[in-house]
């Protein structure tokens, strides 16, 4: 099939690239341009370990067609660092050793990101919902809910846990 | 860095109270020394590593039947496709290999055993056309009678998986039945049983199923190898055991002429591991293609599906238990079978087999006792090691026996518990002693933290509150000469680096280790660095599997520390002239106890030495190397009875409870409160051990909620993805878990640690099934306890109560 050009910003950086048609963008963005901060775990949706933040929202980079880029704004993990909120969210999750494997941890992150931007003052159903598209086999998921919790200055046991 | 700002306060419940001691980072509540890398998206795993554009992809072709075999494979047509390397099939790789029993090829050579089998492999440029390549190769097979059932698999007329058994390669300690689909029979025989029934005033007879799970770690399997031209073949793979694979592709590859010194394996960080990546499963097949293709990377990637069926899987389990007891409580005669369903090939999972048969009294004195632990070969996918080795699947049925029988003498089953649980000294099924423990601790604390005895009614009427107190216990399965070693070597700023191979699976190895190195040294962890392993470079470790690296790479790295002082301290005293008895090291300086004033400072002559009075310098670059290995244990006991060996290094015990809510109608379970207290030896880290008991009991609990692998009857894996094998999600975690550390120390583990990883995952089942016959009165005792059949059950029992 014929190869298409598409552009869109990475992580504020201007992309020109030629993809095929049938390219996801997960592939393109490991494969062709060396982010790897998106995992492959499933290739389906399920595990949200591909996660990115594409015009303001998290979508499945597994799940979206190169193409289907062009044009948007695109922020991985690599580019998120300078965002306030996902500044605040690695120093909580440094803090409470939140990651084991930390495989999950770039989706996490970033899902834990736009919930903060939209909701700065989740209450913890509300955390647990937004990360619940992410998988994580390693933690119980108890460090990761706390650290999201306290980056949003709330308290810090939501689980309850003594 | 102040290393203060890095220690954590300890948290309530979390912090075992003990004497007062003088360690300064063993105990504390470091940071993860790997958290960084993982929180800013630059921890690289294996998939993540670059190779350039030679890099070539496979794709397998797989086997649609369980049974089958192959009559042809004509490759004519991949070959041809554009983009197509090569096609590579078992004809080039007769030689056949495993862990602990040789019973597997590379590719099915003339045989198909399970679904999903690999029968050829195709490289090519690209993925996609690797894929389209795999497509076109035609295999014919003539299908062959199947077994799935490890049960029906024991019978005369049952098709044999392996009729070539009896020519199959194994470890001393396993006994094979040829002729039949027994791949080992482990026999544990303590007293007399016979006696033991007659003693018991009441005997109870039941059988317990366990179904197949799937590790479910979130990174795939993946590899790279390649054999370049001058015959080195390097593998980069995503594993928990990058010595052990080094050992099993230099003996599967000796026909090619390869040995040790020619293989290299680079392992980077893992997503996860619980087993799934110990041994060799499919990396086999990147290293068989490295060596088809010489020259070029080749990558093989597993997706998620051949993730469930095509690496190991926990086996299944077909448990009976027949118990006798006194009135008093006490236990006198346990006769337990365990039928394996362990699938096609057993060659790492007969271990697994092998260390419940020797273990399945549980953490209770049973002095007169039967086991049999059979591994039985079927035509599923290959079963293995995974989180819990064999101990969860057995104590499934052991722990709801137990409850089942305090119930029925009528007494309390925490009381039963306690009266039988095993003590320092006591004697092992296997003639053995057992280490000190904790067991009697954990207990008391969980049965406190869970107010046992006092019944709960929910706020809601449709709902019941049941509770449930079990105990556990699990050894290191691991041969009785697994060794480790470390090396550790200081930098110019008195920094530290230190090279081991025990696997970072997210557990914090690394961080563990950085500890034991800076209580030795005095230097902090932040400026201790771990790296993950390259076999070239660093030093052995067997595996990082059965929660045994705290313990055994833990003592290497140790007496590597212990060493570098004993070089720092005989080089003062050469240049000096100050005993070496009385020099001790704090903050990163020399010190001496008899001349106050003396300081001399790491940095100062770790590298380039000490200059003497006439200007020369002494000493040199300081390192340490360290070695261990338990010396004391044998895997070599009577086939019959399983007397006389010391299979097992020591065992970690402890105790867990619940509290949970089940509505009456739904089946619909809550976990209001899950307790684990482990007896960890030492907690040389408080929060990693925290993180291991939270994690654990939630992978633990999904195994009886939720997850179950599905076949078809023609033994086709149905739900070999996360929509039909459901793993929790953060809204799936219990109200309140409580994690409580118990130290009694492990006399032969670092500062007297002993492991912990597996443990927390293995008391979930019974603590569910037992929660649920507290809160109902039914009794499930196939897993999993869905809420599906504890609905039915209360149906069915509700019905039973109306007709009478």
């Amino acid at each position: 099939m014929k190869k298409r050009n598409i552009q869109f910003d990475l992580n504020n950086e201007k992309i020109s690239i030629e993809v095929e048609p049938s390219d996801v963008l997960m592939d393109v963005l490991r494969g062709k341009l060396g982010i790897k901060s998106p995992k492959a775990g499933c290739d389906r949706g399920d595990c949200g370990a591909c996660t990115v933040i594409m015009n303001g929202k998290t979508v499945r980079s597994c799940l979206i067609l190169a193409v289907e880029a062009h044009g948007s704004g695109i922020m991985t993990l690599e580019g998120a660092g300078s965002n306030k909120w996902t500044k605040k969210l690695q120093k909580k999750f440094h803090e409470k050793n939140s990651f084991q494997c930390g495989f999950c941890a770039p989706g996490v992150i970033l899902s834990a990101t736009e919930l903060l931007e939209k909701n700065p003052r989740p209450a913890a159903h509300e955390i647990k919902e937004a990360i619940a598209g992410n998988l994580c086999r390693c933690t119980g998921y108890e460090p990761i809910v706390e650290a999201i919790a306290e980056a949003a200055g709330g308290k810090t046991q939501v689980t309850g846990r003594k | 860095m102040d290393l203060q700002k890095l220690v954590r306060k300890p948290k309530k419940g979390v912090k075992a109270p003990g004497p007062k001691d003088d360690l300064t980072v063993i105990g504390k509540s470091v940071l993860r020394v790997d958290g960084w890398e993982k929180i800013k998206g630059a921890a690289k795993y294996t998939d993540d590593l670059e190779f350039g554009p030679g890099l070539l992809f496979a794709a397998v072709v797989e086997s649609p039947f369980a049974h089958a075999r192959i009559k042809s494979i004509d490759t004519s047509k991949a070959e041809k496709l554009h983009g197509v390397v090569k096609v590579v099939t078992g004809r080039s790789f007769t030689h056949k290999f495993g862990l602990y029993m040789t019973d597997r090829y590379v590719f099915a050579t003339d045989t198909v055993r399970f679904v999903g089998e690999q029968v050829a492999a195709v490289v090519a440029t690209d993925p996609k056309i690797a894929l389209r390549g795999a497509a076109l190769v035609e295999v014919e097979y003539e299908e062959l009678a199947p077994v799935f059932d490890p049960v029906k698999a024991l019978e005369k007329k049952s098709p044999l998986v392996h009729p070539d058994l009896k020519n199959y390669r194994h470890v001393p300690w396993f006994f094979p039945k040829p002729g039949t689909n027994i791949a080992h029979w482990r026999k544990t025989r303590k007293g007399d049983l016979a006696k033991g029934f007659k003693d018991a005033d009441l005997v109870m007879e039941d059988t317990y199923t366990v179904p197949r799970y799937a590790h479910c770690a979130i990174e795939p399997h993946s590899v790279i190898g390649l054999y370049d031209e001058a015959g080195r073949l390097t593998m980069w793979t995503s594993s928990q055991s990058p010595f052990t694979q080094r050992n099993v592709f230099a003996q599967a590859l000796e026909p090619f002429g390869i040995s040790h010194k020619d293989v290299r394996v680079i392992s980077t960080y893992l997503g996860g591991g619980f087993g799934g990546k110990a041994g060799v499963s499919m990396e086999i097949i990147g290293a068989a293609l490295a060596m088809a293709v010489p020259g070029r990377p080749i990558k093989v990637l597993w997706n998620r599906a051949q993730e469930f069926y095509n690496t190991y899987q926990r086996q299944g389990v077909t448990a009976k238990v027949k118990m006798g007891v006194k009135k008093d409580g006490r236990i006198t005669a346990l006769d337990f079978k365990l039928y394996w369903d362990a699938g096609a090939y057993v060659e790492y999972g007969a271990n697994v087999v092998n260390a419940a048969g020797l273990s399945a009294s549980g953490p209770y004195k049973v002095d007169n006792l039967s086991i049999d632990s059979m591994c039985i070969y079927t035509n599923l996918p290959p079963g293995g090691p995974y989180r819990g080795f064999g101990y969860s699947e057995f104590l499934f049925g052991l722990e709801s026996h137990i409850t089942r029988m305090a119930d029925k003498l009528g007494m309390d089953s925490v009381a039963f518990r306690k009266k039988n649980a095993i003590k320092e000294g006591d004697t092992l099924p296997y003639g053995a002693q057992m280490n000190p423990n904790g067991i009697l601790e954990a207990i008391e604390k969980v049965e406190k933290e869970i107010k046992w005895g006092v019944k709960e009614k929910s706020k809601d009427p449709d709902k019941a509150i049941g509770k449930a107190l079990v105990c556990f216990w699990k050894s290191p399965a691991m041969p009785p000469n697994a060794g480790s070693s470390a090396f550790l070597k200081f930098n110019e700023d008195a920094s530290i680096n230190i090279l081991i191979s025990g696997m970072e699976i997210g557990q914090g190895l690394h961080t563990v280790m950085a500890q034991i190195a800076s209580e030795v040294l005095s230097v902090p962890v932040t400026k201790i660095r771990v790296e993950t392993p390259d076999t070239d470079r660093n030093p052995y470790e067997w595996q990082t599997v059965g929660s045994h690296v705290t313990w055994g790479c833990g003592n290497a790295v140790k007496r590597a520390a212990l060493e570098a002082r004993e070089k720092i301290f005989d080089l003062v005293q050469r240049v000096h002239g100050l005993d070496k008895s009385a020099l001790y090291l704090k903050d990163e300086t020399v010190r001496c106890r008899t001349k106050p004033d003396f300081g001399l400072r790491l940095r100062d002559f770790v590298i380039n030495g000490i200059q003497a009075g006439d200007h020369t310098f002494k000493g040199g670059p300081i390192m340490g190397s360290g070695m261990f290995m338990p010396e004391f244990t044998s895997a070599i006991g009577d086939p019959e009875t399983g007397q006389g060996g010391h299979p097992n290094v020591h065992y970690t015990t402890g105790s867990a409870g619940i509290i949970l809510e089940v509505d009456r109608e739904t089946g619909k379970m809550k976990i209001k409160k899950a307790v684990l207290a482990v007896d960890c030896g030492k907690a040389i880290n408080p929060d990693l051990v925290r993180g291991q008991i939270v994690g654990g009991l939630l992978q633990g609990f999904a195994t009886v909620l939720y997850e179950d692998m599905r076949f078809s009857d023609k033994g086709k894996l149905l739900n070999a993805n996360f929509s039909d094998y459901k793993i929790p999600t953060a809204l799936d975690m219990p109200d309140v878990v409580v994690p409580i550390i118990i130290e009694v120390a492990q006399p032969d583990g670092p500062y007297g640690a002993r492991g912990v990883g597996e443990h927390t995952m293995i008391p979930a089942a019974p603590l569910i099934a037992n929660a649920v016959e507290d809160a109902l009165g039914v009794r499930i005792k196939d897993m999993p306890v869905t809420k599906e059949k504890v609905a039915l059950a209360v149906k069915h029992s509700s019905k039973r109560s109306d007709s009478r």
